[in-house]
């Protein structure tokens, strides 16, 4: 794993506002955060909470209405559209629906962003890292060859996490995960979320989940969203210990499914 | 006349301007931003990395793949086009002139417009599904985390695609819509052979010819641009995917038939000004 970015912070969002209809209605409202580089971060809210919106911020998908998004010590707004595209090869996604592109077998899918963006490699060489990376997220060889509509959900997830790790990114993003998963399947995504984080050590890897127990097995900073803004940020024990109603009330729910 | 049924009336008519009004500024936001849209991702086509992988994939889709239903929907068309004008020729004593006036229009007119209708409704349809499922999929918001530049990759090779495919899949057409006209001329109504080769020979020019070649590649960039641009901006499911692919189909072939009358005008003043044909 190759992370050159040695700052305090990976991720910092400063009085980032969103507003989609010219600031009639502001879906983050000034929105602050400083996510610490190594760390797994989770980001809990209900739903609305603009968890997707401040996601898509990170990603450089969409332009703040103000407020500032600077990742790996870079402002995001100083960069144009092709530069953009480049600085984006810093982040691994790993979707909902795992995104496999449905035309391409498992192995071509891992391949593929090694082709695009390290073209002084050999074909033998990308092959050898594809297979290492599905290796680690502990995909059976037999399966390489299959399409994405040939195997089963968690075989999905797996080659989708074994994509976002295909180029050592120093930011590893997690869409709701685990979203519309069975109890088993999310548990298993649970672990292998904790172990690629341990096995990459120096990246810094953000889940946006619902699933507040999940967050508060795994991740070791935990924000949590509210109208925009963020409500509560910590450990699982400050949010225990939190006597914020709307927190409260969260942890209860959530702690209870 | 009551004034009421007088303020109604007013009522109801700045209803209609406003909404011909908003209509029409939507269109007009459409198209600019379809030629945007087109302009922009064949820019990036002399960008690197070349896609020149990309481009002969889809060459073969577009273009490889309909073959077979433009010979096949072209021989009939050839067939039946000229079994109606040998009819109406008949009653003027000028049957020697079927081959000429089928090749003609089948050139300039049917070859292009038909391939441009069949092929709209069959690649510019995946088109438009293909790039709505990998929209609606998130499969494109992959690329774009991934650093590929989408339009780049999924565009603009698909432009360029139906840009290069659509003259050799009318040029096709026109071939094996004349072997319909021959057979018909030749084997079916019983016409001299050489007297029709003939006449074509003396009628049909090269110019013909490029015109209709001409009109197919503005009709692939047509379509390819409105239904990449449909499938692009895909929102909303399956329910979108469908509609994206419906739109797409739809507004291609009607501007395939629109820009048709406007293109011939526009090469009939070119033809004017430059001399070709006098």
């Amino acid at each position: 794993m190759v992370n050159t970015y040695k700052g305090q912070f990976s991720i910092e969002l400063t009085e980032l506002k969103k507003s989609f209809d010219n600031g009639k209605d502001f879906i983050l409202k000034g929105l602050n955060l400083k996510i610490p580089r190594g760390s797994l971060t989770a980001i809990i809210g209900f739903s609305g909470t603009g968890k997707s919106v401040m996601l898509k911020h990170i990603l450089g998908l969409y332009k703040p209405t103000s407020g500032r998004v600077e990742i790996l010590g870079q402002d995001l707004s100083q960069l144009n559209e092709n530069d953009l595209t480049k600085f984006r090869c810093n982040y691994g996604v790993l979707f909902q629906s795992a995104a496999l592109f449905d035309d391409m077998t498992v192995l071509e899918n891992v391949c593929f962003p090694l082709e695009e963006h390290r073209r002084h490699l050999k074909k033998e060489q990308v092959i050898q890292i594809a297979f290492n990376k599905l290796n680690m997220v502990g995909l059976e060889s037999k399966h390489f060859e299959k399409l994405p509509s040939q195997i089963s959900g968690g075989m999905q997830k797996r080659t989708g996490l074994a994509r976002a790790l295909a180029l050592d990114p120093e930011i590893l993003i997690y869409d709701e995960p685990t979203t519309g998963l069975d109890p088993i399947l999310t548990e298993m995504v649970d672990n292998l979320i904790l172990e690629t984080h341990k096995l990459n050590q120096g990246t810094t890897s953000v889940m946006v989940s619902h699933d507040l127990a999940a967050a508060f097995r795994i991740a070791d900073f935990i924000v949590m969203l509210d109208a925009g803004k963020v409500l509560l940020s910590g450990t699982a024990q400050d949010f225990f210990k939190s006597d914020i109603e709307l927190v409260k009330r969260f942890v209860d729910k959530g702690m209870k499914h | 006349m009551s004034a009421e049924w007088v303020t109604k009336t007013a009522q109801n008519m700045d209803q209609f301007y406003f909404s011909m009004r908003d209509k029409l500024i939507h269109f007009i936001s459409l198209v600019g931003d379809m030629t945007l849209f087109g302009y922009d991702s064949l820019k990036l086509l002399a960008a690197q990395p070349y896609r020149y992988g990309e481009v002969l994939k889809h060459m073969e889709f577009i273009g490889n793949q309909s073959m077979g239903i433009i010979a096949l929907t072209s021989v009939f068309t050839g067939l039946a086009l000229s079994f109606q004008v040998y009819l109406g020729f008949k009653l003027v004593n000028a049957v020697n002139l079927v081959g000429p006036t089928v090749a003609l229009g089948i050139t300039r007119e049917l070859g292009p417009v038909l391939t441009g209708l069949i092929v709209a409704a069959r690649a510019g349809g995946a088109m438009a599904a293909r790039l709505g499922t990998m929209r609606v999929n998130e499969q494109m918001d992959a690329l774009d985390v991934m650093g590929i530049n989408t339009k780049q990759y999924l565009i603009a090779p698909r432009i360029i695609a139906a840009i290069i495919c659509m003259p050799l899949l009318t040029a096709l057409f026109d071939f094996m819509a004349m072997v319909g006209c021959w057979f018909l001329c030749i084997h079916i109504v019983g016409l001299d052979s050489a007297i029709f080769f003939e006449k074509i020979s003396q009628t049909v020019e090269v110019y013909h010819i490029n015109e209709g070649l001409f009109k197919g590649a503005i009709f692939g960039l047509m379509f390819s641009v409105v239904c990449t641009y449909k499938g692009f901006h895909t929102t909303g499911g399956a329910k979108g995917v469908g509609e994206a692919t419906n739109r797409g189909v739809v507004i291609s072939m009607v501007s395939i038939i629109i820009i048709d009358y406007f293109l011939m005008n526009i090469i009939r003043i070119y033809y004017l000004v430059s001399g070709i044909g006098r």
